[in-house]
C-alpha cells in the first residue's frame, strides 16, 4: 500500500495566529481516513495546503507523491474536492458549474453524473443564488464523485444534507472505498466517521493528537459496563483499572480500562451477574476524553461566575 | 413593532463600520474643491482676466455641456461655481449611491440584513438607517462646501444656496440608490441601474444645457443647476428635488413591501441543466460572467459618445455667428475650435471607459473574496490560467467599450456634418486612449496579486486620472502629480498627431504592471 498524503511538521500561521502547530497525518493508498476536531482546529487549512491554495510556513508536505505548492494543477487531475462552505456563481446553473469543475479537471463521467443527480435529487437547471445551503453542497459533492480522482479532499460535505441525503452520501464512499479511491473525510458528523472510516486523526489546536484505527483508539480507553448483580458490588472500587463505579438499586454501572476488563468481570463474577452489558468507547467518548479538559474547564469557569 | 425599530441601533453600527469609509469619502470630495475654489481665486485676479473667462467658457459649447448654462460668469463667485460644480455634482450622487447600496442590497445578499432580521429590527429599518446615515452624509458635504465658499470671502446668500442644492442632489440620489437596490438581486446591477440614470441624467442635462434647455428640465441635474447661485438665485428648484428624492422613496418603499427578503423584483428563471462547450474554460467563464457587463458598459459608452459628438456642429455654428468669439479662441491658442471641443470629450470619455476596465479586473478580488475561486484552483486550473482568462475578457472588453464611444462620437459628429470620413478618423482617435485606460486594469492586477485585500484602491487611480484629467489645468498640479495619471502621457487627440513611442510605453507599463501581479498571485495564499 502506498501512502497518498504524508504531512510531518507542519506549520501555518495568520498574522500572530498560529493556525497549525506541527501537524502530521498520513493517510494511505485505498483508505477513507477521517480527520476529527472541533471549529477552529485547523482541519480547513490543512485540506487548503494540500490543495495548494495556502503556502505551508515549514514542515514536509506530500500528495500523490508530489509537491503540492508546485505540482498543483498536476496533482489537481488526480483528485476532487467538496469544500465546507460551497459558493456558487449567482447567474450559473448547477449544471452548469458541475459541467465545467468537471472539464477542468480533466473530463467527467456523463452516465455517472446524471446517476447522482438522480441520487442526491438535485435539479441542475436552478441557478447558483437560488439553491439553499444544502443543494449547493449537493452540486459541489456531484461535481467530485462524477470523476474518476484517485483521491477525494472532503472539507466536512455533509454539514447542510438532510438525514436521507446523508445516507446517499454514506452509501456513494462505501462504493468509492470498494473501487479503491481514497478519501480525506473532515467532519463533525461521528456516525458518518464510525460508519466510514478506516482510520481517524483526531486534530486539536493545529497539531494532530491521535491516530489509528477506531479499534486502536478504543483499546487506548475504557469500555463502560452495566451490570446487575445477586450481591452488592461493594469491592469494585478496589479492582485496579475501575473508574466511578456507581452503585444503585443493585445495579453498577462503571468505566474499566481495556487491559483490566478481564478483572473486573471476574469480580463481577464472583458476586453473581443477573444481567451484563458491556460497549467500547463510542467516537463521541473518545472525542470527548481528547477535548474533555476542555469542557471540564468551560463548566468550571460557568460556575465561577456564578 | 413599528417597521422602524431598531433604526437607531442600526444607525450606529453603520457608523461603526464605516467609520474610515465615510470621512474619507466627505473629506476628499471638500478638499478637491477647496483646492479647486482656491485655484480659482489666485487665477482669476483682474476684471479682464474675469471677462476672458466670461467670454471664452461662457460661449465654448464643451464648458456649457459639462459644466451647465453660464451664470454670472463675470464675477469671482460665478466663476468658482462653474469651475467646482461638476465634481461636487458628480461626486455627491457617486458617494450616495455606492454608500447607499453598500447599506441595502450588499447586506442583504451577503445574508446579513437576514441574521439583523431576526431579531427586533423592523422591516424598514435597515433600509431607513443606511438612507439616514448617506443622506446625513451628503447634507454635511453640502453644509462643507458652503464654508469652502464662505472661507472664499464668496457672498453669504449664493454660498448656502450652492451648498443646500449639493444637499439636495445628495439626497436626491440617495433615493435613487435606494431604489435601485429594491430592484437587482445583486448589489452590482444595483448600482449598474442608478449610475447608469445618473448617467442618463447627465447626457440629458447636457444636451439641453447647450440647445435651448428644454431637455434639461427632464434631469435632477438641471434642476440643481437652475438655482442659480450667484445669479438671479432661485430657492423653489430645490423643492422639485426634494419632491422627486421623496417620491422615488416612496416607490423603493412599495418595492420593498412587495417582494422577499432577499429576492429581486425580476424572478429567476430555470436555466440549462448543461453547459454549453463555450462555458468550460477559464476564459469561457470569464466571459460568460462578464457579458451583461461588456454588452452594458458599450451600450452607454456608444450613447455617451453619440450625445458628446452631436455637439460639435453646434460649435460650429456658434463660431459663425459670432466671428469676434473665434478671435479669442485664437487668442487663447486654440486653432480649431471643433477638435479642442473633442480633446475635451474624448479624454472625459476615456476616464469613464476605465471605470469598466477597473472594475473588471477587480472582479479577480471579489471572485476570491466569495470563495468561489477556490473550488476552481483546485481543478486542473493553475492560477495563471485563470488570471489570463480573466485579463484577457478585461483587455477585450476595455477595447470594445472605447470602440464603442469612438464609434459614437464620429457617427453623431459625421452625420450632422454631413462628412462620414469623421467616423474612423474620431474612433481612431479614440482608440489612442487604450493603453492608458489599460494601464489602470495592470494596477488592479499588481494590487490584487501583491496586497489583495487593498484591490479597490486602484478606484483611487481612477479618481487620480479624474483629478489631473479635469482640473489639473486650474490647480496647477505640478508636472509629476500629472504624470501621475497614464492619461497624460497619451498625445492630446485630435489635437496633436499620434506618436508611436507615449503608446507602446503605456503598454509596457500596463503590462509590466499584470506581470508583477502574477508574480505576486503565483507566490501568495489564496482565498
Amino acid at each position: 500500500m502506498g501512502t497518498a498524503i504524508s504531512i510531518s511538521g507542519l506549520v501555518k500561521s495568520f498574522g500572530t495566529t498560529r493556525a497549525l502547530d506541527g501537524l502530521d497525518l498520513e493517510v494511505t493508498t485505498g483508505e477513507v481516513h477521517g480527520f476529527l476536531g472541533p471549529n477552529g482546529a485547523g482541519k480547513s487549512t490543512t485540506i487548503r495546503v494540500l490543495l495548494g491554495l495556502l503556502r505551508a510556513d515549514a514542515g514536509t508536505v506530500s500528495l500523490l507523491d508530489g509537491n503540492p505548492w508546485q505540482d498543483a494543477s498536476a496533482l489537481h487531475r488526480r483528485l476532487a474536492y467538496v469544500p465546507g462552505d460551497v459558493s456558487l456563481w449567482p447567474n450559473l446553473t448547477g449544471g452548469e458549474v458541475i459541467d465545467l469543475l468537471g472539464r477542468l479537471r480533466g473530463g467527467l463521467d456523463p452516465r455517472r453524473r446524471a446517476e447522482l443527480l438522480e441520487r442526491f435529487e438535485l435539479d441542475p437547471t436552478k441557478r447558483g443564488r437560488s439553491y439553499s445551503k444544502g443543494n449547493r453542497q449537493k452540486v459541489a459533492l456531484v461535481a467530485a464523485l462524477s470523476s474518476d480522482a484517485e483521491l477525494l479532499l472532503l472539507d466536512e460535505p455533509t454539514a447542510g444534507l438532510d438525514p436521507l441525503m446523508e445516507a446517499v452520501f454514506q452509501q456513494c464512499i462505501s462504493e468509492l472505498k470498494g473501487d479503491g479511491r481514497t478519501v480525506l473525510l473532515s467532519s463533525h458528523i461521528l456516525a458518518e466517521v464510525e460508519a466510514l472510516c478506516d482510520r481517524v486523526s483526531i486534530i486539536r489546536a493545529g497539531r494532530v493528537v491521535q491516530s489509528g484505527t477506531l479499534s486502536e483508539l478504543r483499546h487506548l480507553t475504557h469500555t463502560t459496563v452495566i451490570a446487575e448483580t445477586s450481591r452488592p458490588a461493594g469491592g469494585l472500587a478496589g479492582v485496579p483499572g475501575v473508574i466511578e463505579p456507581d452503585l444503585s438499586d443493585g445495579r453498577v454501572v462503571f468505566r474499566v480500562e481495556s487491559d483490566h476488563l478481564d478483572e473486573a468481570i471476574r469480580h463481577l463474577s464472583s458476586l453473581g451477574i443477573r444481567s451484563l452489558v458491556a460497549h467500547p468507547p463510542t467516537l463521541e467518548e473518545l472525542f470527548l476524553s481528547q477535548y474533555g479538559d476542555e469542557v471540564e474547564r468551560d463548566v468550571d469557569s460557568e460556575q465561577a461566575l456564578r | 413593532m413599528s417597521t422602524l425599530t431598531g433604526t437607531g441601533t442600526l444607525v450606529r453600527l453603520i457608523l461603526r463600520r464605516d467609520r474610515v469609509r465615510l470621512p474619507v469619502w466627505v473629506l476628499a470630495i471638500l478638499g478637491v474643491v477647496f483646492a479647486s475654489a482656491a485655484a480659482v481665486q489666485s487665477t482669476y485676479t483682474t476684471p479682464t482676466e474675469i471677462n476672458s473667462y466670461a467670454t471664452t467658457m461662457g460661449n465654448s459649447a464643451a464648458a456649457i455641456a459639462m459644466s451647465g448654462p453660464p451664470t454670472a460668469l463675470n464675477t469671482i463667485a460665478g466663476i468658482t461655481i462653474y469651475e467646482i460644480n461638476v465634481t461636487a455634482m458628480i461626486a455627491v450622487a457617486l458617494m450616495a449611491i455606492f454608500l447607499v447600496v453598500r447599506h441595502t442590497r450588499a447586506e442583504e445578499e451577503a445574508g446579513r440584513t437576514e441574521l439583523l432580521r431576526s431579531t427586533v429590527v423592523g422591516r424598514h429599518a435597515p433600509a431607513a438607517a443606511a438612507l439616514l446615515v448617506v443622506g446625513s452624509a451628503t447634507v454635511l458635504v453640502g453644509a462643507g462646501l458652503t464654508l469652502i465658499l464662505l472661507g472664499q470671502g464668496l457672498p453669504t446668500s449664493g454660498a448656502v444656496l450652492y451648498g443646500a442644492s449639493i444637499g439636495a442632489l445628495g439626497l436626491t440620489f440617495t433615493a435613487i440608490g435606494a431604489c435601485a437596490a429594491q430592484v437587482t438581486e445583486h448589489p452590482r446591477g444595483a448600482l449598474g441601474i442608478a449610475a447608469g440614470f445618473l448617467g442618463v441624467t447627465f447626457v440629458l442635462r447636457a444636451v439641453g444645457d447647450v440647445r435651448d434647455g428644454a431637455a434639461s428640465w427632464a434631469s435632477p441635474l438641471g434642476w440643481m443647476q437652475a438655482a442659480r447661485p450667484f445669479g438671479d438665485e432661485r430657492w423653489w428648484p430645490l423643492l422639485l428635488l426634494l419632491v422627486f428624492a421623496a417620491g422615488v422613496l416612496a416607490l423603493a418603499a412599495e418595492l420593498t413591501t412587495h417582494r422577499d427578503l432577499g429576492a429581486g423584483l425580476v424572478a429567476a428563471r430555470p436555466g440549462p441543466a448543461q453547459a454549453s462547450p463555450g462555458l468550460l474554460s477559464a476564459v469561457g467563464l470569464a466571459t460568460r460572467l462578464q457579458r451583461g457587463s461588456v454588452i452594458g458598459w458599450t451600450t452607454g459608452m456608444l450613447l455617451g459618445g453619440l450625445s458628446f459628438g452631436s455637439f460639435g456642429r453646434e460649435i460650429t455654428a456658434m463660431v459663425e455667428e459670432n466671428p469676434e468669439l473665434a478671435e479669442a479662441f485664437a487668442q487663447a491658442g486654440t486653432a480649431d475650435l471643433v477638435d479642442a471641443f473633442f480633446a475635451t470629450a474624448l479624454v472625459i470619455l476615456a476616464i469613464i471607459a476605465a471605470g469598466f476596465t477597473v472594475s473588471s479586473a477587480l472582479r479577480l478580488r471579489s471572485e476570491e473574496a466569495s470563495g468561489r475561486v477556490e473550488p476552481l484552483l483546485a481543478t486542473g486550473l493553475s492560477r495563471t490560467r485563470w488570471l489570463a482568462g480573466n485579463l484577457l475578457v478585461t483587455v477585450v472588453g476595455t477595447v470594445v467599450v472605447i470602440a464603442a464611444a469612438g464609434l459614437g462620437t464620429g457617427l453623431a459628429h459625421g452625420l450632422a456634418t454631413d462628412d462620414l470620413s469623421q467616423v474612423p478618423r474620431l474612433l481612431g482617435d479614440m482608440m489612442v486612449f487604450t493603453p492608458g485606460v489599460l494601464v489602470l486594469g495592470g494596477l488592479g492586477v499588481l494590487l490584487f496579486g501583491w496586497a489583495p485585500r487593498a484591490s479597490a484602491v486602484t478606484w483611487a487611480g481612477l479618481a487620480v486620472c479624474f483629478v489631473v484629467g479635469w482640473l489639473g489645468a486650474l490647480l496647477e498640479l505640478p508636472q509629476w502629480a500629472k504624470n501621475l495619471s497614464p492619461l497624460t502621457h497619451v498625445p492630446d487627440v485630435p489635437v496633436e498627431s499620434v506618436t508611436a513611442g507615449p503608446l507602446l510605453a503605456l503598454t509596457a507599463v500596463a503590462v509590466a504592471m499584470a506581470g508583477a501581479g502574477l508574480l505576486g498571485l503565483r507566490r501568495r495564499d489564496v482565498g
